[in-house]
């Protein structure tokens, strides 16, 4: 489970942030194939990107986000060289942040 | 002597777990506000639209709106990974949230904007089967729909 993320600007002054963060995304629905027992529910329930000590966006997912979940906004405000902070967070408590250069 | 033996007693307990819910507030719960911070839980709990639909706006009525435009592809092969990409052409818009009516819970994501996030966010869901992709869209107070229907051929919500 972590995050990789591209922070650019784009020509309209804004900046685009794309990120990928792998993580399995279990629903609790599936069962495993060999002991047909379900899978315990694992997913990532929340993202934020903070600028400045902002938080700028939140998002809020629940399991039907796609396993490796993507994830792509753009910000005005922001210029090259700042720094975003990407954090991440699931149901099971785990939870992770990385810092990106505004490029 | 036994009586207030027995209620010094009782006090002790009280104060110990009174330190315990104390411990756990500090340690567990105010983590766990700060993570959850205006998550509409109850419209993820929701089985059915109606229910989605109350829990994030309550009676509020809900206008159709071309501002919106919900982009994904017109065939999904493989319900597990299906981009859709939300577009609302309007201003101050507060929050964006993505709903499947039929998937088993329709709720997919909601996301919170503050003033300079342009209101465009893209992601991959997961579809159960062929359905509308709904958005509904916080601005000025009001809250406005847009929608736009994937067939999906193999559904990606089971396994």
């Amino acid at each position: 489970m972590s995050i990789k993320a591209k922070a650019k600007m784009t020509s309209n002054n804004n900046v685009q942030v794309k990120m990928l963060i792998k993580h399995p995304m279990e629903t609790g629905q599936r069962k495993d194939s060999k002991t047909g027992e379900l899978i315990p529910a694992h997913f990532v329930d929340v993202v934020t990107c903070q600028w400045q000590g902002k938080e700028m966006l939140r998002a809020h997912w629940g399991p039907a986000i796609s396993k490796n979940p993507y994830l792509s906004f753009s910000i005005s405000g922001p210029q090259a060289g700042d720094t975003l902070l990407l954090t991440w967070h699931d149901n099971t408590g785990k939870s992770g942040e990385r810092e990106y250069t505004i490029g | 002597m036994k009586t207030k033996e027995l209620q010094r007693r009782a006090v002790l307990k009280g104060a110990a777990a009174t330190g315990l819910v104390a411990l756990a507030a500090s340690w567990g719960l105010i983590g766990n506000l700060a993570h959850a911070a205006n998550r509409p839980q109850m419209a993820f709990d929701a089985d059915d639209v109606d229910g989605t639909l109350k829990a994030l706006f309550g009676e509020n009525g809900i206008q159709d709106s071309e501002a919106i435009v919900v982009k994904g592809p017109e065939i999904a092969e493989n319900g597990a990974v299906v981009p859709i990409k939300v577009t609302a052409n309007m201003d101050n818009v507060e929050s964006i949230a993505i709903i499947v009516p039929k998937n088993p819970a329709p709720m997919v994501a909601a996301f919170d904007l503050q003033p300079g996030v342009v209101p465009e966010v893209s992601v991959r869901i997961k579809m159960g089967k062929t359905s509308d992709v709904v958005a509904l869209v916080k601005s000025n107070g009001q809250i406005f729909r847009g929608a736009s229907e994937v067939k999906v051929t193999i559904g990606g919500c089971g396994g």
